[in-house]
């Protein structure tokens, strides 16, 4: 059952992603504002699903797949929860699709292989999984402002009004955006690898640290609090922040991606 | 007698080379002085706005205003020629008029050209530049721009420089609220603009000019505090938003502030609105990070993407300046000789008048009829006697002549050479115009202009 609701959410994100598109190339209110209510019923469906699979206690489409899930469902929270603060549906248009594809992904997810490793049985683990994933929601959410902030910025300087610069909000909003996730996301983050690194102490003993992924977490980490401090402290945006904020991106990405080759993150029986 | 116009628009030229033009207001009156003396200069005036730098003149034969540019600028003329715009005759009655009635205006409608027509007007009128044809036509031009102000909604609807500046801020800052504003050179359109952002929401505003005594007033009206020209740098960076309208000949705001002001607000976006020409803050300015600057001709296309539907009152206010043109036309063929006409006619419907009542008494009673006769004879015996000295002042209009024979009709037939009176006599004329054949005639100097030139601030340039 749990797979059936979720790929009806995935057909709702697509459809509220086209509308958001579509809204964004030709400035239709009707369209726009179809995309917030699709977006929620999808939002709902998505949670039913994740926590049936949660109370099943089979992770359907294993581990992977369902953290793509969880991914998707943070960020997609944080996208309305945006909306509601700051009235604008701008971030959509990179949500949205990114929402979509998790989803998609993990709602066609056939196999679930057998999951051998007794860490996950314990609650900490998901804790930790959330904590980090909440985390990368809002990096990943910041990353998106910083873009849109930049692609503002270049209109405003180009002084072509009518283009891009019409449709976002402004170019303070945008900005207020990311930062405030980012401060979100910190404790988040912070909190959810010092969880994870308390469980892989405790099973793995010290050997863990030359694990890459947790490498290129603590990368990330550092990228992250590096981010925050040029803010706070000299106020940095616009073009350094994104830069700064596309390599932290880039690490999350890389982290995601050491699942591939990291020993500690491996859970599934090969 | 010719008119002749020179000049440059936002049309025709970008800010770069109307800033090369442009005559700062310190120095119209200079400059008005220059072209008189210009050689063939018998009247003249000089338009000098954001938008516009332009040199009428009146003379006998036609004079070199291309030579005076390159005499008074000292610049070659001829990489400029291509933005240069030249009038003659009608059409230059024809584009003064449209000048004044803001319809050859960046924002068409926008008000504050009429109060810069008015300043040069009165620059000239100091001098002794302005006195007759040109007088005639400047204030005409400033009834003119009266009427279409009342007569279509041009105006109504008008997109202010102020209007976009606090439309743009809000595409930076979203929410005006708290948002500090920095007025740099006291000037109307620069307090309008600081007005108008604070009605949307703007915090704290201050104002600098070079003059401090002006910045005090000015602070006083919008509500802000002045500040000594010399701590601005050291202050600039606490506005969010700068509104720059001086008269400096260079850049106040350069690449160097803007990046020291950004280390100070740690890199907060800071907003430049500059109005002046030439511009206050320089072009490399926006390579700075977070700062946005917006010239007067950025502003322009802001504006010209809002503007609609002031098309069709554009239209009826082009009908009446054609209108006025074509009235105006008809009245410089008969100026000049208009006073003597006007006196020569007075003075003989006077005899004829006199030498009537003294009959009366003579004849006795007379039938509706005979009353007529006597009435049509007479009269028709003035305008024949008449017509030739009318028609012969006539043909002199606008030549040298003129005067000689207007003094030789004075003499002979007893009328007293008084400006005044003759003054007097052509608007008494215009309430018997049925009467007097060339009473269609109407003074000029219109006496309400007159007080609101005198009126006119002189810091009101953009």
């Amino acid at each position: 059952m749990s797979l059936f609701w979720l790929r009806i959410a995935v057909g709702l994100y697509g459809l509220s992603m086209l509308y958001a598109l579509i809204a964004l190339l030709r400035r239709r209110e009707i369209l726009s504002r179809a995309t917030l209510p699709i977006a929620g019923v999808a939002v709902t469906l998505h949670f039913v699903a994740l926590v049936e699979a949660f109370v099943s206690g089979g992770m359907a489409g294993g581990p992977l797949h369902q953290s793509e899930s969880l991914l998707a469902f943070l960020m997609m929270l944080l996208f309305i929860g945006v909306f509601y603060l700051y009235r604008t549906t701008s971030p959509g248009i990179v949500v949205l699709p990114i929402a979509f594809l998790l989803s998609l992904s993990a709602a066609l997810a056939q196999s679930a292989p057998p999951l051998i490793s007794p860490l996950l049985r314990s609650g900490w683990i998901y804790t930790h999984i959330i904590l980090i994933l909440i985390g990368y929601s809002a990096l990943f959410f910041s990353f998106i402002a910083s873009i849109l902030y930049l692609l503002h910025e270049r209109s405003l300087k180009r002084k072509d009004l009518n283009g891009i610069a019409g449709k976002l909000p402004a170019l303070e909003t945008i900005d207020n955006i990311g930062y405030k996730l980012l401060l979100v996301g910190f404790p988040f983050m912070t909190i959810g690898l010092i969880a994870g690194s308390v469980i892989a102490q405790m099973q793995y003993g010290a050997s863990y640290f030359q694990d890459p992924k947790i490498i290129l977490s603590l990368l990330m980490w550092g990228v992250y609090t590096v981010m925050l401090y040029t803010r706070w402290n000299s106020g940095w945006r616009g073009r350094r922040a994104a830069l700064l904020s596309a390599f932290a991106f880039a690490a999350a990405l890389s982290v995601w991606a050491a699942n591939y080759f990291s020993g500690v993150h491996r859970f599934v029986s090969r | 007698m010719n008119l002749q116009l020179l000049g440059v628009n936002h049309k025709t030229a970008p800010v770069e080379v109307r800033e090369r033009l442009a005559v700062p207001e310190w120095r119209l009156e200079e400059a008005t002085r220059r072209l008189l003396s210009h050689a063939g200069v018998d009247e003249c005036v000089v338009f000098s706005t954001c938008n516009r730098v332009e040199f009428a003149v009146v003379s006998e034969r036609g004079a070199d205003l291309y030579g005076f540019i390159r005499d008074y600028l000292l610049t070659d003329v001829s990489p400029l020629r291509e933005h240069l715009y030249e009038y003659n005759g009608d059409d230059v009655v024809r584009h003064v008029f449209r000048v004044a009635a803001s319809l050859d205006s960046m924002i068409v409608g926008e008000p504050q050209i009429l109060g810069q027509v008015k300043h040069s007007y009165a620059v000239g009128k100091a001098v002794g530049s302005v006195h007759g044809n040109l007088d005639a036509l400047l204030s005409r031009a400033l009834s003119v721009a009266k009427r279409v102000r009342t007569e279509t909604s041009i105006g109504s609807s008008v997109v202010s420089v102020a209007s976009v500046a606090v439309e743009l801020a809000k595409k930076i800052f979203g929410s005006l609220q708290g948002r500090s504003v920095y007025v740099v050179g006291a000037g109307k359109t620069s307090e309008l603009a600081a007005r108008h952002l604070r009605s949307h929401g703007a915090g704290t505003i201050f104002v600098s000019n070079r003059t401090h005594e002006r910045a005090l007033q000015m602070a006083e009206r919008v509500g802000g505090s002045a500040i000594h020209f010399d701590q601005l740098y050291s202050t600039a960076d606490q506005a969010d938003i700068v509104i720059t309208s001086t008269g400096a000949p260079h850049a106040i705001f350069r690449r160097e502030h803007g990046e020291m002001f950004m280390h100070r607000r740690k890199n907060k976006p800071m907003f430049f609105i500059d109005i002046a020409v030439p511009r206050d803050v320089d072009t490399r300015m926006s390579h700075v990070e977070g700062i946005f600057v917006y010239d007067i001709d950025d502003l322009q296309q802001v504006v010209e993407a809002n503007v609609s539907d002031r098309g069709r009152e554009a239209e009826r206010a082009e009908r009446l300046i054609e209108e006025e043109v074509a009235r105006f036309k008809r009245r410089m063929q008969g100026l000049d000789a208009v006073p003597t006409i006007v006196a020569l006619q007075e003075r003989v419907e006077q005899i004829r008048q006199s030498e009537l009542n003294r009959l009366r008494g003579r004849l006795g009673k007379l039938s509706p009829e005979q009353e007529n006769a006597i009435e049509t004879l007479t009269r028709s015996i003035v305008n024949k006697i008449l017509h030739t000295p009318i028609s012969t002042l006539k043909s002199f209009s606008g030549s040298n002549q003129l005067a000689s024979t207007a003094e030789l009709l004075r003499g002979l037939f007893g009328i007293e050479n008084d400006a005044q009176r003759s003054n007097d006599a052509s608007r008494a004329s215009k309430d018997d115009a049925s009467n007097i054949d060339l009473a269609k005639h109407e003074s000029f100097s219109n006496d309400s202009d007159e007080t609101e030139v005198a009126e006119q601030e002189p810091g009101s340039r953009r």
